[in-house]
């Protein structure tokens, strides 16, 4: 996942010089999580920022790039640092063309990590997607595969609207296929990940992982699976969920952030008030446990979702 | 202090109960262990002991009401007391009154006039709501299916698509032909209109059991046939010394003989769970008994280890009790294998499907006297053919068919039965 990450952000700076990067540790140190070790060497100081320790500077920064034309790709170390930085994120970043009648566009990334699972404590280990994807004019990607994020990222860089990419904290060192010959994925788009027919998963991001397991688990037992990986939250694209949705009638969906106001709160309502008629068992979400989560190893495992409480939940909706 | 009565859980798969008849009604006395209600489970009716002592101050449920365990179903307390009710963690499931009129509003198949006059002021007797899913809704709209003559087998007695589908499946398919006149008629009662009934939910909870079974389990069977002579001469010995009511039948005999064999195969007393093959310390034998409307299988534990004189008191005592419905959750609860006996109706021979999580079943036909040769020479003689059915995931032919050789030791010589 990392080094697709790290492909995707050269390709996209050797294609086109407007493409620059920007956030703390980025440069010298190579980033908190080695996705841009190299690049200072490569594309020197101009091209690799590294920045104070201000999210609200790094982010305002980025869109004041964005509305004169370049493509900045800034990076927050952890997403719970765009608290910081919410002001310009949700308020002005996805307003700006809307506001000033088409004349300024924020083709701006920010690339921000996400999730817990690493023991960082309740204010490092939050999963606060759901908070950015309610706000109109800011794309929400966050990724489960290494192709995915390869793709999306490119096409994010390339996207003239801001783009939050989230990463996720655990998957850097997740395997997998990534196509030699170059290509993007277009944001807003679901993709079945794996075909079944008993019962649907909608999931994204680490939730992809989670429920893949789960699936294999439950194939063991007869029950076939069919999952979902929305990969954008905003725009979100509900035609594979509901065409899923309507040959299964069951659904189980499957997040990290907690469940209250959630993705999976958004995922149902969207399949009760476009596939009603076709629900045959109330569709159940398995998230986070609504606790800040805590930093000893047991209880954060205990209450961050896991692959038997997705079982469980495919085996309830069953019923 | 007023108390709670809940539906109780009898039986570890139950989850929720019919509540058949209120014994107790409201504003009568009740004792501790006094019955108050009889419920209906999958398997049983079974009477509902009170917990407490008092009066019994409110019916939190109505008669015929589907209740999952756990949930209140009355409140005892001192009389003039007002009942509060602890609905305690699974309020969500208890059962809602909602007026019958607009369910069926909703659901039945939409009726072409609708008289105002006749809304809610017509509405008596039990609060109720048909409970489906709204898939399982718009085929019945669209099927113009009466949702309240389906049972649901969802949670909490929800109607399901499957539940449609298989309404939909066992229903005739329309025929419109007209029958050519014929060119006289036999004085002859036409034939009867096609009759729809309400499975029971025995009925129903045997169907699942065995579709579940008989396509999950891979069965093979295995046949032999026992010489009777000995069991015949040997029962009708002792039952010459018996008391009326107490003779024993052959299926006595073999439920004994069963058990002893089986002592010697711990790997057919046994039952798969998941991918482990448990095998049973007990030799607890389940007998088939015919109810009305199904079948239950009554358990007599540690029956290698009984004499036949008990084995046949406690075999005819919970069969009684089945009978009557009456039957306690213990009479049905643990066996390690079965028997099913046909032979009271001159079967020959026949095949059972396995009882889950049990690897074995013994099929017996009736004993009867056959020519059979002996030495070269042409004999009248007993004889009884049984049929194993075994779950293959357990064991294999080799094995069943060793199994059935001990078994015609205990038969065909029956004095090790006894000692």
């Amino acid at each position: 996942m990392r080094e697709a990450i790290s492909q995707a952000l050269m390709e996209e700076m050797d294609r086109d010089p407007a493409v620059f990067i920007l956030g703390e540790e980025v440069g010298v140190w190579g980033g908190t999580y080695a996705v841009t070790k190299g690049f200072y060497d490569k594309y020197g100081p101009e091209r690799v920022k590294d920045t104070p320790i201000a999210e609200n500077a790094i982010i305002g920064a980025a869109i004041g790039a964005a509305m004169v034309g370049q493509r900045p790709v800034a990076e927050l170390m952890t997403i719970n640092f765009a608290f910081a930085a919410m002001d310009y994120i949700v308020n002005q970043a996805p307003k700006l063309h809307y506001m000033f009648g088409g004349q300024f566009k924020v083709p701006m990334v920010i690339r921000a990590v996400g999730g817990g699972g690493r023991q960082l404590g309740a204010t490092h280990s939050q999963t606060p997607d759901a908070i950015f994807a309610h706000f109109p004019g800011l794309k929400v990607v966050s990724p489960g595969t290494p192709e995915d994020a390869k793709g999306l990222l490119k096409q994010a860089i390339r996207s003239d609207d801001p783009v939050l990419f989230i990463e996720h904290a655990t998957m850097y060192q997740v395997r997998g296929d990534v196509p030699d010959e170059e290509y993007t994925i277009p944001i807003g788009k679901s993709k079945i990940q794996r075909p079944g027919s008993d019962v649907t998963i909608v999931t994204y991001c680490k939730g992809l992982e989670l429920s893949m397991k789960a699936a294999d688990e439950l194939a063991g037992q007869g029950i076939q699976a069919e999952i979902i990986d929305l990969r954008t939250l905003r725009p979100l694209d509900m035609e594979p969920v509901l065409e899923s949705f309507k040959k299964t009638n069951r659904a189980v969906i499957v997040e990290e952030g907690w469940k209250s106001y959630g993705v999976g709160a958004e995922v149902a309502s969207r399949i009760y008030e476009e596939a009603f008629d076709y629900v045959d068992a109330p569709i159940l979400r398995v998230a986070q446990k609504e606790v800040p989560l805590p930093y000893n190893r047991t209880l954060e495992q205990s209450a961050l979702p896991q692959v038997p409480d997705i079982v469980a939940a495919v085996k309830e909706v069953l019923k | 202090m007023a108390e709670t009565v809940s539906m109780p859980k009898l039986g570890f798969d139950m989850a929720e109960g019919t509540l058949v008849r209120w014994v107790k009604g409201e504003g009568e006395t009740i004792n501790k262990g006094d019955v108050l209600a009889e419920i209906e489970t999958d398997k049983a009716t079974v009477e509902v002991e009170s917990s407490a002592s008092g009066v019994v101050l409110k019916h939190l449920v109505d008669q015929g009401a589907v209740v999952p365990v756990s949930t209140p179903i009355a409140v005892i307390g001192e009389a003039g007391e007002n009942p509060t009710v602890d609905r305690g963690p699974e309020t969500v499931s208890a059962p809602q009154p909602v007026s019958t009129e607009r369910t069926q509003e909703g659901l039945a198949p939409i009726p072409s006039e609708i008289s105002p006059a006749e809304s809610p002021s017509t509405v008596h007797g039990q609060p109720s709501i048909v409970k489906a899913s709204p898939l399982a809704k718009k085929i019945a709209r669209d099927k113009s299916i009466d949702l309240g003559k389906i049972v649901g087998t969802g949670p909490g007695g929800r109607i399901v698509r499957r539940d449609i589908e298989s309404a939909l499946s066992s229903q005739p398919s329309a025929v419109s032909v007209q029958p050519a006149q014929p060119a006289y008629q036999l004085p002859i009662t036409p034939a009867a209109d096609d009759e729809t009934i309400q499975p029971s939910r025995l009925r129903l909870a045997i169907g699942r059991r065995m579709t579940e079974a008989k396509q999950t389990v891979p069965h093979f069977y295995v046949t032999r046939e026992y010489k009777m002579e000995a069991v015949m001469d040997m029962r009708a010995q002792i039952n010459a010394i018996l008391p009326e009511g107490e003779k024993l039948s052959v299926n006595d005999f073999l439920v004994k003989a069963l058990a002893l064999a089986l002592r010697r195969f711990p790997n057919l007393n046994a039952s798969l769970a998941g991918d482990k093959v448990v095998r049973h310390g007990a030799v607890n034998v389940g007998v088939a008994v015919a109810v009305e409307g199904g079948l239950l299988t009554v358990v007599c534990q540690d029956a290698d280890r009984k004499p036949l004189r008990q084995i046949s008191s406690e075999v005819r005592a919970m069969a009684g009790r089945a009978r009557d419905g009456k039957v306690k959750p213990d009479d049905i609860e643990g066996s390690t294998v079965s028997i099913s006996n046909l032979g009271m109706y001159d079967v020959d021979e026949f095949i059972a499907i396995i009882n889950p999580p049990e690897a074995a079943i013994l099929a017996v036909g009736a004993a009867k006297q056959v020519p059979v040769v002996e030495n070269g020479e042409i004999k009248p003689g007993w004889r009884m053919k049984a049929t194993l059915s075994v779950d293959h995931r357990v064991s294999d032919g080799a094995e069943a068919a060793q199994f059935m050789q001990a078994l015609a030791e205990f038969i065909e010589e029956p004095l090790r039965l006894l000692v």
